[in-house]
């Protein structure tokens, strides 16, 4: 524990801003991966285990379009859309069938992609691992903000996850589709019966998911190892979110990311031993006092 | 791992494959034309797939490399050794399960550990207890062999050690802190027992040559941690005149191309112990210059021509340069063999005995031969230096060698203080 320090961090212009950028930063695309798996939780029912297989799914498919192509745009289109497309696949032919059952079918089906997703990595892409060019648009110098730093490339990855957090509150909330999405995860009978086609909502809402896993993913691999087994610790990751946020809460998943960026961000400062623990301490305290999560709604 | 690494590793196992179906349908000819051609089977884990899954292939390369060069020229009296190499995705566990399995079910004569420190403590128990011959090829903690607890009969490494490396590092750097005056350090090296004692180690002997450091901040990113943010910051809040590190391998890019972004290099000098291996330094897309590495392996440090002409040998093999792990398993064949032909059998004991206090002429040796050390059964006398990185082949210039006396000396009174010698 190193409490002095992070007592003069916090005193301090330019700690705040260098940590507080960084802690936005590993928040926000922990928030990614952790909306769509909390959307397929509270619209599906369904536990995707194999969520963090998207997100490393997101990384290799734009390593491999960066690397034909050259174009940035390309990389995170291919690693966003090329994943909506397996995990659409995924829904359709193997998930939709185990709506409703119980979670240790869906840890098993789910544990059963995980294995033959990373086997045909390793066998498409090999087993070592590998690195996505930073575009030189991005090798620019830091930004300095009052003495504080903030990495150019972070500056952009806030923007983008910013934008994607705004347009999936607005969409989840003010617009037809999201409403009907709200609606199926309630009562998806009643939904089928006013002749609205669930078994499209479920796909589209899955494909979204998986989208938003793909999109995290694909940011990420110009400053990250791209490598088989990527996705196990940012599930790890996500499901504390959406322990602490509340499973099926888009807000509460954008509160926990938050929370936990800054618990990574702060912590290596004041407690840069207790870190991870911190982050379990965390969703042990929110499942003793709000077993729901902070966002969560209690079940009936 | 290339295209031609999956090839060899496909061929391999279709290979052994047919050897199988060939001896089921004749009856096992091998044993039948008796014990004298029976091949001598060495079982080996190590990590063929994740972040260092390249050191991994390295490592098997070039044993297959020296072994194949052993078997043409006639093996063991007409016996050839065999290699069986599983991934262990550097899963200490799993490593230990490997092993076992070779020990128990593919009955190995002995075992090339191909694990780093973390799996390869865990093979460590398991052939305490089942007395199989073991060569630690990739694990560089002190302790492995230096703690008289950990040392048994049948277990020697050949490897690097933490603490060479350190007296070494630490008697480079403490000249750049005269030079420059250098007094604000931070460390970030990986949290495990290699990352742990390998910077206290190097500290120690810092401290030691420079009394003046000051140590100001340390930060422990977990081994094979994806994001490093965290850290980096934790290093740029800090500013410290000097960063040292131990990370390795996927970890130690993934944290040079993070800390660039942040711009540490230009706020500090930094000591980063295995930057000069090509693993590394071929995959930082834009190196920065002047960072202190130690010689992890280069082709032309020592500067011999018996170590130019394995690298070239194993880049015309497998296209691409020799690594720190790929020498150490070279030198564990070279080692291994020498005490096959000694022996003339695989006793165990025997082997171990002949092993014990071998030197032989080695291209990485610091003055042209290496010595499996008696005492502690650990290879000594291997070349180790320092020098500062730059951004195209060779990549580290400037190279300083190391003293081996000086090492030695150190390293004598540091067993003692920890009650060791």
């Amino acid at each position: 524990m190193d409490l002095g320090e992070l007592a003069s961090c916090l005193g301090s212009a330019s700690c705040v801003v260098t940590q507080v950028s960084a802690g936005l930063t590993i928040g926000l695309l922990i928030f990614l991966v952790a909306s769509g798996l909390t959307l397929i939780f509270g619209v599906l029912g369904l536990v995707n285990f194999a969520h963090g297989t998207l997100y490393m799914l997101g990384s290799y498919f734009a390593l491999t379009a960066y690397g034909t192509t050259g174009s940035f745009l390309a990389a995170v289109g291919a690693g966003a859309f090329g994943v909506a497309l397996v995990g659409l696949l995924m829904e359709r032919f193997l998930l939709s069938r185990i709506y409703g059952t119980d979670v240790l079918m869906q840890l098993l089906v789910c544990y059963a992609i995980i294995l033959i997703l990373d086997d045909v990595v390793k066998i498409v892409w090999g087993g070592d691992f590998l690195k996505m060019d930073l575009p030189d648009a991005f090798r620019r110098p830091p930004v300095i903000i009052a003495g504080g730093i903030v990495p150019y490339y972070y500056v952009i990855l806030f923007a983008i996850t910013a934008a994607i957090a705004v347009i999936l509150a607005w969409g989840m909330g003010r617009t037809r589709f999201g409403r009907t999405v709200r609606a199926a995860a309630v009562n998806p009978g009643m939904v089928g019966a006013l002749g609205i086609n669930t078994t499209a909502v479920f796909a589209a809402v899955f494909a979204i998911g998986s989208l938003l896993a793909g999109l995290a993913g694909a940011l990420s691999a110009p400053i990250r190892s791209v490598v088989p087994g990527a996705g196990v610790s940012i599930l790890i990751e996500s499901f504390i979110v959406t322990v602490i946020g509340g499973m099926g809460s888009i807000w509460g998943a954008l509160i926990a990311s938050l929370l936990i960026g800054f618990t990574r961000s702060f912590g290596s400062i004041g407690f840069p031993l207790f870190t991870e623990g911190m982050m379990f301490l965390m969703m042990a305290l929110v499942l003793l006092v709000k077993p729901s999560g902070l966002a969560g709604k209690p079940h009936a | 791992m290339s295209q031609h690494d999956r090839g060899i590793g496909r061929r391999s196992t279709l290979m052994a494959g047919a050897a199988m179906g060939a001896a089921a349908i004749t009856g096992f000819p091998m044993v039948a034309r008796g014990q004298g051609r029976q091949p001598i089977k060495i079982g080996m884990p190590t990590i063929l797939s994740g972040r260092v899954a390249q050191l991994g292939v390295s490592s098997r390369n070039a044993v297959m490399m020296e072994i194949e060069k052993f078997n043409a020229a006639g093996g063991l009296d007409g016996r050839p050794i065999e290699v069986i190499v599983r991934d262990s995705r550097g899963v200490p566990a799993e490593a230990a399960r490997i092993a076992r399995e070779m020990i128990t079910s593919d009955r190995v004569d002995l075992l090339f550990d191909g694990e780093p420190s973390s799996g390869g403590f865990a093979v460590h128990e398991v052939v305490r207890e089942t007395g199989t011959l073991t060569l630690h090829l990739n694990s560089e903690t002190s302790s492995l062999s230096a703690d008289p607890r950990q040392r048994f009969w049948n277990a020697f490494r050949i490897a690097r050690q933490g603490i060479h490396d350190s007296i070494a590092g630490g008697a480079y750097a403490a000249e750049i802190v005269k030079s420059r005056n250098l007094r604000r350090w931070m460390t970030v090296s990986p949290d495990y027992a290699y990352g742990r004692d390998t910077t206290a180690e190097f500290l120690e002997y810092l401290r030691a040559f420079a009394p003046d450091v000051q140590v100001v901040g340390e930060t422990w990113p977990r081994l094979f941690q994806p994001d490093y943010t965290e850290n980096v910051t934790r290093l740029t809040q800090g500013r410290p005149q000097a960063i040292y590190s131990c990370l390795w391998a996927g970890d130690l890019v993934t944290f040079v191309e993070q800390a660039s972004l942040y711009g540490l290099f230009n706020q500090s000098q930094f000591f980063g112990v295995n930057m000069a291996d090509y693993t590394t330094l071929q995959q930082i897309k834009q190196l920065p210059r002047g960072v202190h590495s130690g010689n992890r392996y280069l082709k032309n440090f020592p500067p011999v021509p018996g170590n130019l002409a394995f690298a070239e040998e194993y880049n015309r093999r497998y296209q691409t340069y020799p690594t720190n792990w790929a020498w150490q398993s070279a030198t564990a064949v070279h080692l291994i063999t020498e005490a096959l032909k000694k022996v003339g059998g695989t006793d165990p004991r025997a082997l171990a005995n002949a092993l014990k206090g071998m030197t032989i002429d080695s291209p990485f040796g610091a003055d042209g031969k290496v010595t499996m050390r008696a005492e502690d059964q650990t290879l000594v006398g291997y070349a180790i230096g320092w020098g500062t990185t730059i951004s195209a082949d060779p990549y580290v210039e400037n190279m300083t060698t190391a003293d081996w006396s000086m090492i030695f000396r150190h390293e004598q009174e540091w067993k003692r203080a920890k009650g060791w010698a």
